[in-house]
């Protein structure tokens, strides 16, 4: 299985390849992609340096073009997906189906991937995007159980790619307005999930409250570690009960099931994190890839060093246990 | 207003109401509103499908005999194979056009008319060309777009009948997860119906006591209701044809009288807005995703604010 990792900087990018990524993600510096936050993300020279980078080292590079392109302004969009073309991506990740069009008709060659944020949770709708835009591969929402996988890899005409360690939506992936609902700014319009630029925080009566938009999020006393205010990942009142409504401060990992996923027909894994700095990319990179070559008692091992780097240092195999549903 | 074709759809019931219940709001929609077209059947959890079964049938001929266009409603998320055979087995049975909740009925759809639901994500008109293409006969948009972009694909998109989210709960996310079993202390797999026990919605509270979200079972909606009526002559005016209203748990008879009241012109959508409070008071108004701000906000008409009128 490939190892699909993810790049935020250029710095991010080498350190990827170097650590043994077969394939590194990442984005243009705008509202073309799904982590367009303040920083990150690449010029058009820092992209061609970073494909020729991993192609000298036998790696591939993915473009996510992976947000809803704004009405009036598809231009931006289609000009994203001319560029990274030219510059040489192995592949344009996307989940527009006028971009997907659009980049079927004009560039029939380019190898095009189903984001996550396209929803394609079944049979029919991958082989739906199959047959409608030549996608090679689908990223699968992280709604599925191991078992729906193999089911649905029997069934369909392209690669399975899914997400395996990083941050965890727990909502179907490219249909959630949360986020704009509170700030205006959503994942699929903006690129940005719960943004920076909307987020307070507040000492109140000695609790730590963070605040998106004008809503509180969460509440933390002196002795409890406070996190970032991710909507859902907030604690809320609901009738009588006060808690964690959506889920957990917790993190995906499922690098313990890569057996499971390689039988159920997954091509390629994917780890979260564009926004990540390059020494925690560095770091999960080289692990996951220890992991995927080692016996499963040695990969125990390596993955217990990794948890320490998951945010809040608890994690969860969210959607492909079916416990957690 | 422009004297171009505007009706009323009546979006389906998100929430689980009792079998009776959901018979009688539809028995009472198809002798009483000024709709042109119901949207009818499950739409957002597979494990519900049968508190409605034994009630489609007379519901279906009642709204007929009233001169009601049915279009049936899918599922918005399908991950099991049930699920698919479900979507799959109605689309082929249906004498109804069918709209498109997900990308399974969107690709089983194809080639024959269709309408495709608030929950496709439609963005822009390259997409809906896409998709008319299929043959979509009617978009409803997401409730996230602005008017800007309502405009620009409406007027890019020729042959296709759009549609607005014009009143109800905003459906803001859908996951694997039942949020609203986890709430009362059960998983999905054994949920034990508890959504039934909240007709319209549990509300969710930020810490603060600041009314935010709802729970539907897998679905999250908006606490806010949205309500676009100041919104609805500028909308025709830009070629929209249809506005739907989300069933709530309220009188929807006097909604969709008050609606259709206020888009022929016949009521002031000031005065709408105060008579949607009084029918619906168990929700704030909003409608800042139209106006490309957060979708909870209120945004006043704007030459209301300027004149320091009705502020």
């Amino acid at each position: 299985m490939e190892l699909i990792c993810p790049a935020g900087t250029p710095a991010a990018f080498r350190e990827a390849v170097d650590a043994g990524a077969d394939a590194v993600y990442c984005g243009f510096r705008d509202e073309t992609n799904a982590r367009n936050f303040p920083g990150l993300n690449f010029s058009r020279e820092e992209l061609g340096d970073a494909i020729a980078y991993a192609r000298r080292r036998g790696a591939q590079t993915f473009v996510a073009l992976n947000t809803f392109m704004r009405a009036g302004h598809e231009g931006l969009w289609y000009q994203a997906a001319t560029d990274a073309v030219r510059l040489g991506a192995d592949a344009l990740i996307l989940a527009d189906f006028g971009l997907m069009a659009h980049v079927a008709e004009t560039y029939p060659e380019q190898r095009l991937h189903v984001s996550v944020q396209a929803s394609a949770s079944n049979p029919d709708a991958v082989n739906f995007l199959v047959e409608a835009f030549g996608a090679r591969r689908v990223v699968l929402p992280r709604t599925l159980t191991i078992s729906d996988i193999a089911r649905l890899a029997r069934q369909i005409r392209c690669e399975i790619e899914v997400f395996v360690f990083g941050g965890l939506c727990v909502m179907a992936e490219g249909r959630c307005s949360l986020s704009s609902y509170a700030t205006g700014k959503s994942p699929n319009m903006n690129g940005v999930c719960s943004p920076a630029s909307h987020v307070r925080y507040r000492q109140d009566r000695g609790d730590l409250v963070s605040e998106l938009g004008a809503y509180t999020i969460n509440r933390f006393p002196r002795d409890e570690a406070a996190g970032y205010p991710t909507l859902c990942k907030g604690r809320f009142d609901i009738a009588d009960a006060r808690g964690y409504a959506f889920e957990d401060p917790v993190s995906l990992d499922v690098m313990d099931q890569i057996d499971a996923l390689r039988e159920a027909g997954v091509s390629a894994l994917k780890i979260e994190g564009r926004q990540r700095g390059k020494a925690y990319v560095a770091e999960v990179v080289s692990t996951l890839r220890k992991a995927l070559a080692a016996t499963p008692e040695e990969r125990r091992t390596l993955l217990a060093r990794l948890r320490l780097l998951s945010e809040g240092q608890r994690t969860t195999s969210g959607a492909y246990e079916k416990r957690w549903r | 207003m422009n004297a171009g074709k505007r009706t009323l759809t009546l979006g389906p019931v998100l929430y689980l109401w009792e079998g009776e219940k959901w018979r009688d709001f539809y028995f009472r929609i198809a002798d009483e509103a000024p709709v042109s077209h119901v949207v009818i059947g499950e739409t957002v959890c597979s494990k519900r499908l049968h508190f409605t079964d034994p009630y489609i049938a007379p519901v279906i001929e009642r709204m007929v005999a009233a001169g009601k266009r049915i279009v049936f409603s899918t599922l918005a998320l399908v991950t099991l194979e049930r699920e698919s055979q479900y979507v799959r087995s109605l689309i082929a049975d249906s004498p109804y056009p069918v709209e498109a909740n997900d990308l399974s009925a969107l690709a089983l759809l194809e080639g024959e008319p269709h309408w495709i639901g608030p929950l496709v994500n439609v963005y822009n008109a390259a997409t809906a060309r896409v998709l008319a293409r299929r043959g979509a006969g009617n978009v409803c948009l997401p409730p996230e777009l602005p008017a800007s972009s309502i405009n620009e694909i409406v007027s890019h998109t020729p042959g296709v009948d759009f549609e607005v989210l014009a009143f109800g709960r905003m459906p803001l996310a859908i996951s694997a997860r039942c949020a609203h079993a986890r709430a009362k202390g059960h998983i999905k797999d054994n949920c034990q119906f508890v959504c039934k026990d909240d007709p319209d919605g549990l509300p969710v509270k930020t810490l603060d006591r600041q009314s935010f979200l709802a729970l539907n079972c897998v679905q999250t909606v908006s606490f806010t209701c949205q309500a676009l009526l100041s919104e609805l002559s500028g909308l025709v005016g830009s070629g929209v044809s249809r506005f739907r209203l989300s069933p709530q748990d309220c009188d929807m008879v006097a909604v969709a009288r008050l609606y259709n009241e206020v888009l022929h012109g016949r009521v002031d959508a000031e005065d709408g807005l105060a008579r949607s409070r009084q029918i619906y008071p168990a929700a704030p108004l909003s409608n800042g995703f139209h106006h490309g701000q957060e979708g909870a906000a209120w945004i006043a008409r704007a030459r209301n604010v300027a004149h320091g009128a009705n502020a």
